[in-house]
């Protein structure tokens, strides 16, 4: 996994609540075998109309917006299917970083995995960032927040600085881009006694 | 041991929880690990990638059922891309020693309906699938739940998952359930309480007179759906009934005594506390149908659709009136006046026996609507012999309905089974998220019993005034 220290990037809005995983990623491309590759298919249903061309209602196909690598959303965001394939397509098509009041906790695990950090903010926080980026759009430049893990803070330029907590493990995995499996095996030796010390339920 | 009171959450946490290294989340042990074909190949392909294997294959067990037709088994799978996932699962069982109940297998099926019909579900048990409905188990008094492809590798690997210890939210159902109201009508109403964010980071432990009363299988479906409210698990304290249910399974343990004495210690304590309680009244409960694009928009069968700019909340106001745009509704409609043109019994939320057996009476005499098409798809090859033993598949297709083999189908559209653009569906499946079955396909989730009397009238129809035949 990449780690992850310090980004800066152009913010994308969606306006939405409870946005499920079945929007960011939808079941016609779950068939696939690979881990890769899913960006092209991210939001597909809001993103394309039914020729296939781009939806130019949609919000990630605004002009001002392209190269947006930090998501800003409202509550429960990633709720539904446990599909890893929603944070595979929205790492793949670039984000790096989630912003939202509340996440599902299936979707906000998922994130960690893959070296994307999602961001819980106050309502009121989310409110100020949307207030933000919609004043940065009309005056004809994107908005940019700059997250710093080391610290737990979100930032721009005009002086919005946010707090923010991370769980210390899952922000040391970001920041060393640690393969969470090698680190658990490293305790092989006691899930091992665990185990022989467990008779398995029932004696099986 | 402590000697505070604890919850079945606590003493099934405590139970399985093997180190909590210094500045690292805990490692907790993984009893059963259920695998299907979309959320696994590319954790079996990070194992193979870092040259591991399975930890414990003989914990592990596989199904495809989210991508495969429910037509004719012994024709080929049409699509190349559903073949080859399929196949992908078939090979990494193989190569990695899983017990796989494959296509064609006798008792292949939706892996949450065959993990207890099977008796691999325990009470007291760890239990994880990369899948969300994994709570489903937590019906036998397990802990089971969703996790990420990331994490199925992990188990696979290690037979552990690093996991922070979720909030605990008691959900106490007084009373009863009036004749003609089901166990999924009760978890609609719950969901439609709590919104689909109330249980966030909680363990939803369902608890009360109520939940007592509940068969098996009832269980199964409320527990299923906790997901929609947003917890991490439901589950609900083992007792008789789930005993009765377990005994005789073919994975049911060697001394079954034995087993049932150590599954009596897993119910709570008197007087253990938990983070939150939230307590509802079962005779509060009407059949329920849900109206918009989440579980928690849902109202009773005699309501009518709501006016979403009447919500006092900025963002339900707001996500009403897409769905309500998306869902071709204005408010005011009466729910009964709503016409069907699909209609769909199946899903890991409804498809056992004791659903089909509801939806059959319902059915029996009468035919569906010829403005209809409606299809039955049982959870397991299982389910489907014994319904086909008792006949309810000639009422089935006597009344015009399709007759179908085991898999998710329709609940989530993976298959060739889905709704086509601006079709609207009465189905007793879990999500009715805008595109489920199909894109542009309208989904209304509803008991199985309601769904079959609206594949009968054509239009929602309140079960409680249905005329048996």
């Amino acid at each position: 996994m990449q780690p992850f220290i310090t980004h800066t990037g152009i913010v994308a809005s969606l306006d939405r609540a409870n946005v499920d995983t079945d929007q960011i990623i939808p079941k016609q491309f779950l068939k696939r075998i690979e881990r890769t590759g899913f960006g092209q298919f991210l939001f597909f249903d809001w993103r394309f109309l039914p020729d296939g061309s781009p939806n130019p209602e949609f919000e990630l196909n605004q002009p001002i917006v392209v190269g947006a690598s930090v998501l800003l959303a409202r509550r429960n965001f990633g709720c539904g299917s446990s599909r890893e394939h929603a944070p595979w397509a929205l790492a793949d098509y670039g984000f790096k970083v989630v912003i939202a009041p509340s996440f599902a906790d299936i979707f906000f695990n998922n994130c960690f995995q893959n070296g994307m950090v999602p961001i819980r903010l106050s309502e009121e926080d989310v409110e100020e960032l949307f207030r933000r980026t919609r004043a940065a759009e009309a005056a004809g430049g994107p908005y940019k927040l700059h997250v710093d893990l080391p610290s737990c803070t979100v930032s721009d330029d005009a002086g919005f600085s946010r707090p923010f907590t991370v769980d210390p493990f899952r922000k040391r995995c970001l920041l060393e881009g640690l393969d969470d499996i090698g680190l658990s095996l490293q305790h092989v030796d006691t899930i091992a006694a665990w185990e022989a010390a467990h008779v398995l339920p029932a004696g099986e | 041991m402590s000697s505070t009171p604890r919850t079945l959450l606590d003493k099934i946490w405590d139970a399985h929880v093997v180190c909590t290294p210094p500045g690292e989340l805990p490692l907790l042990y993984i009893d059963r690990h259920l695998v299907h074909e979309v959320t696994s190949p590319q954790a079996f392909e990070g194992l193979r990638l870092a040259g591991r294997r399975v930890r414990r294959p003989d914990a592990t067990f596989a199904t495809p059922d989210h991508n495969i037709p429910t037509t004719d088994r012994r024709l080929p799978i049409a699509d190349p891309i559903s073949k080859q996932q399929i196949d992908t699962l078939r090979n990494n069982c193989r190569e990695f020693g899983v017990r796989l109940f494959d296509l064609g297998d006798a008792d292949q099926g939706i892996v949450h309906v065959i993990g207890p019909e099977l008796g691999i579900t325990q009470p007291g048990m760890t239990i994880v699938c990369g899948d969300s409905h994994t709570a489903t188990h937590g019906a036998l008094g397990a802990l089971a739940f969703g996790i990420g492809t990331s994490e199925v590798e992990h188990v696979l690997a290690t037979q552990t998952l690093r996991q922070a210890k979720p909030k605990s939210l008691e959900l106490r159902v007084e009373g009863s359930l009036h004749p003609g109201v089901t166990a999924k009508d009760l978890v609609l109403y719950l969901i439609g309480k709590l919104s689909t964010e109330g249980g966030t980071g909680h363990v939803i432990e369902y608890t009360g007179p109520c939940i007592r009363r509940l068969g098996m299988e009832e269980r199964m479906t409320v527990c299923n759906m906790s997901i929609e409210a947003g917890a991490r698990a439901g589950m609900i304290a083992p007792d008789q009934i789930t005993f009765d249910y377990r005994r005789g399974r073919d994975y049911a343990p060697r001394n079954f005594d034995r087993a049932v004495a150590e599954w009596e210690r897993f119910p709570g304590d008197p007087g253990a506390a938990f983070d939150r309680v939230e307590i509802f009244q079962g005779g509060d409960v009407v059949p329920q149908v849900t109206w918009g694009t989440n579980p928690a928009q849902v109202v009773g069968i005699d309501a009518t659709v709501p006016d979403p700019t009447a919500f006092g909340d900025p963002n339900e106001r707001e996500s009403g009136s897409r769905a309500l745009d998306y869902m071709g509704l204005s408010g005011g409609t009466k729910i009964v006046d709503i016409p069907l043109d699909r209609v769909f019994i199946g899903s890991c939320t409804n498809s056992r026996i004791e659903d089909l057996r509801a939806a059959a009476s319902v059915v029996r005499g009468y035919r569906v609507a010829p403005t209809v098409h409606a299809m039955v798809v049982p959870g397991s090859g299982r389910v489907k012999r014994q319904a086909e033993q008792e006949g309810l598949d000639r009422v089935f297709r006597d009344a015009g309905f399709e007759w179908r083999e085991a898999g998710c189908s329709m609940c989530l559209g993976m298959n060739p089974d889905t709704l086509t653009p601006g079709q609207r569906c009465a189905s007793t499946s879990n999500r009715n998220f805008e595109g489920r079955q199909g894109k542009g396909g309208r989904t209304h989730l509803v008991s199985p019993a309601m769904a079959a009397a609206a594949a009968v009238t054509g239009h929602f129809t309140d079960i409680r005034h249905w005329l048996y035949r």
